[in-house]
């Protein structure tokens, strides 16, 4: 189990407090947009062997959303941060 | 080298030093081949197979950065089953139940097939109208499926609790008797004997690191950890790394790679005649032929390649086996482990061309790939074979994300989700 750790309330806790909520910095394409841009959107996902940035909300906790980045392949958290805000640079 | 009674009898007379290796080991690629395969699993193997066996391309190599069968094909839980609900994946599903039926025979390697009936439970009012209209659309399809009442449960599955005093009573189970097991070890090895006999070249331990385009933007060849090998056509049927492949051919996938989890317990005496499954309490059961209970969880929330989930996961399955199973409650687990599986939007697998030329993919097979190892293999075969989809493999097109003629089977996958 992942210790989360949230931006918000300031501490890790256990991941059964936390929803996933998918890849981040996910932009709906603006209007009008192509199928493709759509698809883009919706569906295509990095999917990364590696460092992957995604949304998470503290369903059990303070209830909002943040985004983390994390190593696909070790599961290790890198750093956590608030939505708005540029991803982090990190070297792994 | 043939298998019968008169090969096992020739044998056990001449000390059993005779047997062959399953398939020749090739340790340097040719330069060129008309056909590269990614991916030396069950679905690989099986496309290899089909293209020398049906579609006469003996010219093949199959490549695979670990040992051959060494991925979701050693981890899954061996489930067989058609019992989906729209007619586009009740074609491909029964398509490749029909294959099991006959597949012993065509590899001449018992792969240990076994229909001893797929249960799927229903706990409320919700299950029962979901599974009901399931089997309502297999029977119109002709697929073999029908609803029991709890009772009649019990009847099939003599240690399934069906107390209406337990958290999630059970109160129907749909059951498709042609479902079941095989072996999932012989079904790969099987596969890689039958087509390396045919010409088909195995190249183990030969990651690939890039995909080669040429001019036009076709395929030319892949990068690999044993040098360039030129190719017409590449097949990608890399499962859980899938994503990774077609990034170095710089085409993004509708795919995330989760953990999967399963486990066995201690092996005991015959006591679980089939399969039974709980989408709804995330559990499903059966009983190998050493006497281990396998047992299957749900995937972990968050995308990830390293094979090994969380220990809620599993924890939560267990809850559920012991309630569904009380019988099981004071068994051992032998051993835990987790494969990553390439689940997309709508739960059904992608079969087809891709935006690069020559490039083809078979992937997104999620958390229920291993039923279809036969049907996949065949149909993806043809397609390779054509450079035009299968008819049965033409609507689970990549474009199909773009146009909007999803296929959700999101009800039909069952536990994992």
């Amino acid at each position: 189990m992942l210790l989360i750790p949230c931006p918000y309330c300031g501490f890790a806790r256990p991941e059964i407090e936390f929803k996933h909520a998918g890849e981040a910095h996910l932009m709906r394409p603006e209007e009008p947009a192509s199928d493709e841009a759509y698809a883009a959107f919706l569906f295509e996902r990095d999917n990364p062997r590696g460092v992957t940035a995604e949304r998470w909300r503290h369903a059990h906790g303070c209830g909002r959303f943040f985004n983390l980045l994390r190593d696909t392949v070790s599961d290790r958290i890198l750093v956590a941060y608030k939505p708005g805000e540029p991803k982090p640079e990190v070297t792994t | 080298m043939h298998f019968s009674f008169l090969s096992l009898l020739r044998q056990a007379f001449s000390g059993h030093a005779g047997w062959e290796p399953y398939w020749r080991q090739t340790l340097t690629p040719k330069p060129a081949y008309d056909i590269v395969i990614v991916g030396a699993g069950g679905h690989g193997l099986a496309t290899a197979y089909y293209l020398a066996s049906e579609f006469g391309c003996r010219n093949i190599a199959v490549v695979e950065k670990g040992w051959l069968g060494g991925g979701n094909t050693a981890r899954n839980t061996t489930v067989i089953r058609s019992n989906y609900l729209w007619q586009e994946s009740e074609a491909i599903y029964e398509h490749s139940l029909k294959l099991w039926e006959g597949l012993s025979h065509a590899l001449n390697i018992n792969v240990m097939y076994s229909p001893r009936g797929v249960m799927m439970l229903a706990h409320n009012h919700h299950d029962a109208v979901v599974l009901k209209r399931h089997v309502h659309a297999n029977r119109l399809a002709g697929i073999d499926n029908e609803w029991l009442s709890a009772e009649e449960a019990k009847a099939f599955c003599p240690i399934l609790n069906i107390d209406p005093s337990i958290r999630y009573p059970v109160i129907g189970a749909s059951l498709q008797r042609r479902g079941g097991v095989a072996r999932h070890d012989a079904v790969a090895w099987g596969y890689a004997r039958a087509a390396s006999a045919l010409g088909v070249d195995i190249i183990e331990n030969c990651a690939v690191t890039g995909v080669r385009r040429g001019g036009d933007g076709a395929v030319t060849g892949v990068e690999t950890a044993k040098g360039f090998i030129g190719a017409k056509r590449v097949g990608v049927v890399a499962a859980g790394h899938t994503s990774v492949v077609m990034e170095m051919a710089g085409v993004r996938m509708p795919l995330e790679s989760f953990p999967l989890q399963a486990l066995v317990s201690e092996p005991v005496k015959p006591m679980m005649p089939c399969v039974a499954m709980s989408n709804t309490i995330h559990a499903y059961m059966s009983q190998s032929d050493k006497g281990e209970l396998v047992i299957g969880a749900g995937t972990d929330v968050y995308t990830s390649y390293s094979q090994a989930g969380g220990l809620q996961v599993t924890q939560h399955t267990l809850e559920a086996i012991c309630e569904l199973f009380p019988v099981t409650r004071r068994m051992k687990m032998l051993r835990n482990w987790g494969g990553i599986v390439d689940v997309t939007p709508d739960r059904s697998p992608i079969i087809g061309k891709t935006p690069v030329p020559g490039l083809f993919v078979n992937c997104g097979w999620g958390t229920g790939g291993f039923k279809a190892t036969t049907g996949s293999g065949h149909v993806f075969a043809a397609t390779l074979a054509k450079g035009e989809p299968h008819p049965i493999a033409a609507p689970f097109s990549l474009d199909r994300f773009r146009t909007g003629r999803l296929i959700d089977e999101a009800a039909a996958a069952a536990v994992a989700h």
